[in-house]
């Protein structure tokens, strides 16, 4: 775990408010306009994030009186990536409709585009309506079984797991002598035997610059959470309070021992939506007779000034003095370019000034930024020797 | 009358045996930097696109991994996506399967290619293969020849479908509206076909170009059918002069019986081009790559994918095997689309040819491999592109370079500029996208659903 808290931004539509795209500010005409998603990135760059998360679905919306329409997260942020440097980009990768080799390697492509800083947010898709554009599977008995949905995800997420590993490291061997340009012992079956699916052959992309790109999820149901306890490198909880957080914190930590893994491994981000400056009740004001934001139950929400959430991402992130003593936080900006703009001109050199951002320059990949080492394919004989982060 | 206009593309040479890997100056295949090299290198001499294929599987040979051809490539579309950051004009066009692919995650990812790329995406639809690559899917198995091209039909009419669902300016300007989108701007797609049932509003914006550029390879007849039906560009190996004409005149045959005209779709076969300052300097640049590309092992892996058995006790610079091949046996290769209708025969025509000019198994292989290609000074090259236009062999060509990254710059520097002399290839970009570049007008709108079938969404 990195000596500082984890910071990171999610970056939706118009902005985290469902009608956030009601303000000028927001540029509503330009919501898929390629270059607005470079700025916000490089936004995000310029205030030293860690990551940015580009979530989205399969259909049109999340929410009814939304923006509609919205790019490829994945591809987006491969687009985003020759742009920027240091930030990780994390886009939502749906799992229950795609092909598991198709998501594979896709994230194994971002993590080469973006030069090692790719993740990837594992979802489900739990709409009927996006069952229906995509016709594969018969959802005519209405909503997905959430059980189901995240036992599919976690063969997904085997899978890929698999793939990242089927190419080892020194597998490209080039050697001319013999005409061989790859040591086929170094390259393995993914051969996964599925109940939904099974994939055999390696994947046709080599291993990535981070091995691994870091998986991250959403846990916002028990399935969900057990699933990030297998599997997830870093796991983003909405809680209302310090004593939900904390409670998420010893939930995640039991799961994460039970699957056999070290708790320690396994980042808890918070989320929070921030709508800041000294306008900003009135904005929040002003949207919510748009569109009420119960909408977002069991978020916090920070509406005021800049140090104000540097305090709350000190509460939540402190470990004693009556801390929640979880790794990050995950803002939401509220409306988006202004939320973001003030969270990164006026929220990160507060937390700068307090000692809960890093000083040196980023990590050089994701799972350096989350203190991860770079792990060794599992198919390799003579394990890697501990590289510790790149 | 005006000369004919060439178009080009640049073929991203990647996997298998096009580039020799051994040449120092041969860098990765799946670093960001070579395809932003190549990409770069072509827009900078105003070639109509980039282009990547697609294997879905790694070969293998003889039950085991093929480890003497360039093997590993990074994923056709968030490669794209990413060159459309680091490039203006240039049309960016990849292959992709309609096999093992769904038409809502296609036509989502290509309208988001489409948008990124500000009208310069293209798709290369393919049906590929076998079973052999189905085992990587959830789709699987083995679709029959014609059922690989029927499904491809329907999933390019859905695809059409879901690109027409929005508008181009569905978005109301001003975020203070009612809705966000303009009420009736999007309309939800109702397809209950053979193939796919597929109903819903979509969740992605019309691209500037409405659809992307459809290229199809495919040479079959039902592949050809599939091209003059749906295609803007078919992409061919027929590369000769007299092959190209034949083949020309077959595709664009085919235009009328659906409505549609010579200049609606263009024949674009790949080549690889060798340049030297003269022709015999050419020659043998080009029979160094064939010398290098075939090794001694490459030459016997070609003749074991003939003889269907294992040849490794032949010493590569000895005589043909005398025995013939064994026909139960053919195809120990997986991955690769090559038909060898008579083994027999065809071992026998090479063991004659081998013998009438003496030559060893990896000069036999030298010599049958070839498959020509442009070879010349760059004054020769650029009258064969143009004279192959003119009389109606092609309509340009996909480049193919023998080397990675930079086996374009040769041609970008010395041949194009003689193109634009000759007044055969644009000296700057007409207009911003791949149809533009292609001469091709607006995206076809299909006319499956009534406009009074179409319900408004309002929001
Ligand atoms: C010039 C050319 C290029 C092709 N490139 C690809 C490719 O990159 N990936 C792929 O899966 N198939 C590729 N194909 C294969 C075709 O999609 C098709 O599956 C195959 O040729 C069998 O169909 P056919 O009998 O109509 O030719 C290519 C075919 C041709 C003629």
């Amino acid at each position: 775990m990195p000596p500082t808290p984890l910071l990171g931004v999610e970056l939706s539509d118009a902005g985290a408010h469902p009608a956030a795209w009601r303000l000028p500010a927001a540029d509503p005409g330009h919501l898929h306009d390629p270059a607005r998603w470079v700025s916000l990135v490089r936004a995000a760059q310029r205030g030293g994030l860690d990551l940015v998360l580009l979530p989205g679905g399969l259909g049109p919306a999340d929410v009814d009186g939304g923006v509609r329409g919205r790019l490829d997260p994945l591809l987006t942020a491969s687009f985003v990536a020759p742009l920027t440097t240091g930030v990780g980009l994390v886009p939502t990768v749906t799992t229950t409709h795609t092909e598991p080799f198709h998501v594979g390697k896709a994230v194994q492509t971002l993590d080469w585009v973006s030069r090692g800083r790719a993740g990837w947010e594992v979802a489900v898709s739990r709409s009927p309506e996006e069952a229906a554009l995509v016709g594969r599977k018969d959802v005519a008995g209405g909503a997905l079984e959430e059980e189901e949905l995240w036992a599919e995800a976690d063969d997904v997420a085997e899978v890929v797991a698999r793939m990242e590993d089927s190419w080892e490291d020194d597998a490209e061997v080039r050697d001319v002598a013999t005409g061989r340009f790859v040591d086929r012992d170094r390259i393995h079956a993914v051969a996964f035997e599925g109940d939904p699916f099974s994939v055999a052959g390696a994947s046709i992309t080599p291993r990535s610059p981070q091995g691994r790109p870091p998986v991250v999820v959403r846990a916002d149901s028990a399935a969900a959470l057990r699933f990030a306890a297998r599997r997830a490198d870093v796991v983003r909880v909405p809680a209302h309070d310090l004593a939900t957080a904390v409670a998420h914190r010893r939930a995640l930590h039991r799961l994460v021992a039970e699957a056999g893994r070290d708790p320690e491994e396994v980042a808890l981000l918070v989320e929070v939506v921030a709508w800041l400056g000294p306008d900003a009740a009135e904005r929040r004001d002003a949207l919510d007779r748009w569109t009420p934001t119960n909408t977002n139950p069991g978020t916090v929400e920070h509406v005021g000034d800049a140090a104000g959430l540097a305090d709350l991402v000190g509460a939540w992130t402190g470990g004693r003095d009556g801390g929640a003593g979880v790794d990050g936080v995950v803002v939401r900006p509220a409306v988006l370019p202004l939320d973001l703009d003030a969270l990164v001109d006026d929220v990160v050199p507060l937390l700068r000034r307090r000692g809960l951002r890093p000083t040196g320059p980023p990590a050089r990949t994701l799972r350096g930024t989350l203190g991860l080492d770079r792990p060794a394919s599992r198919y390799a004989r003579v394990p890697a020797t501990a590289g510790g982060a790149r | 009358m005006s000369r004919r206009q060439v178009h080009l593309g640049a073929h991203f040479p990647g996997v298998n045996s096009t580039t020799v890997w051994t040449d120092p100056r041969s860098r990765s295949q799946v670093d960001l930097s070579s395809f932003e090299h190549l990409a770069r290198t072509a827009e900078e001499a105003r070639l109509d696109f980039f282009f990547l294929a697609e294997g879905l599987r790694l070969r293998e040979h003889k039950g085991e991994l093929f480890d003497l051809d360039v093997v590993g490539r990074p994923d056709t579309l968030p490669v794209l996506a990413a060159l459309a950051a680091v490039t203006e004009r240039l049309g960016l066009v990849g292959t992709i399967t309609t096999t093992f692919n769904e038409p809502y995650e296609l036509a989502r990812q290509w309208a988001t290619l489409d948008l990124l790329s500000r009208g310069r995406a293209g798709w290369n639809v393919v049906t590929s293969s076998d079973a052999f690559h189905g085992a990587n899917f959830r789709r699987g198995g083995f679709l029959p020849h014609a059922e690989r091209y029927t499904r491809a039909a329907e999933l390019l009419d859905v695809a059409r479908q879901l690109w027409d669902a929005w508008d181009d300016d569905a978005v109301a300007a001003a975020g203070a509206g009612e809705t966000f989108l303009r009420p009736g701007a999007v309309r939800p797609v109702d397809h209950r076909g053979r193939q796919f049932t597929v109903r819903g509003e979509p969740g992605t914006p019309r691209g500037p170009q409405g659809h992307p550029v459809l290229f199809q390879a495919g040479d079959s007849a039902e592949g050809r059918d599939l091209a003059a039906r749906e295609a803007d560009v078919v992409f061919t190996a027929h590369s000769t002069v007299e092959a190209g004409q034949a083949f020309y005149a077959d595709v664009k045959g085919r235009l009328a019986a659906h409505g549609r005209t010579e200049d609606d779709l263009k024949v674009l076969p790949a080549v690889t081009v060798v340049l030297g300052d003269t022709e015999a300097e050419a020659r043998d640049r080009a029979r160094h790559v064939r010398e290098q590309q075939v090794t001694g092992p490459a030459a016997i892996a070609f003749l074991e994918q003939l003889w269907g058995r294992d040849l490794t006790a032949y010493d590569p610079d000895g005589p043909l095997p005398a025995e013939d091949p064994e026909p139960e046996h053919v195809s120990v290769t997986r991955g690769r689309v090559r038909h060898h209708r008579d083994p027999a025969a065809l071992a026998r025509q090479w063991r004659e040819q081998a013998a009438a000019n003496r030559w060893s198994i990896r000069e036999l292989v030298i010599a049958v491999g070839d498959r020509g290609g442009l070879v010349g000074t760059p004054s020769s090259v650029a009258r064969q592109v143009d004279e192959a236009v003119q009389c109606r062999a092609c309509d340009g060509y996909i480049l193919v370079p023998h080397l990675t990254p930079t086996g374009l710059d040769d041609v970008a520097a010395r041949v194009v500029p003689l193109l634009q002399e000759r007044g055969v290839f644009r000296a700057d970009y007409a207009g911003p996208t791949l149809r533009d570049h292609l001469g091709l007008g607006p995206a076809r709108r299909p006319t499956t659903a009534p406009a009074d079938d179409r319900r408004l969404v309002a929001r």
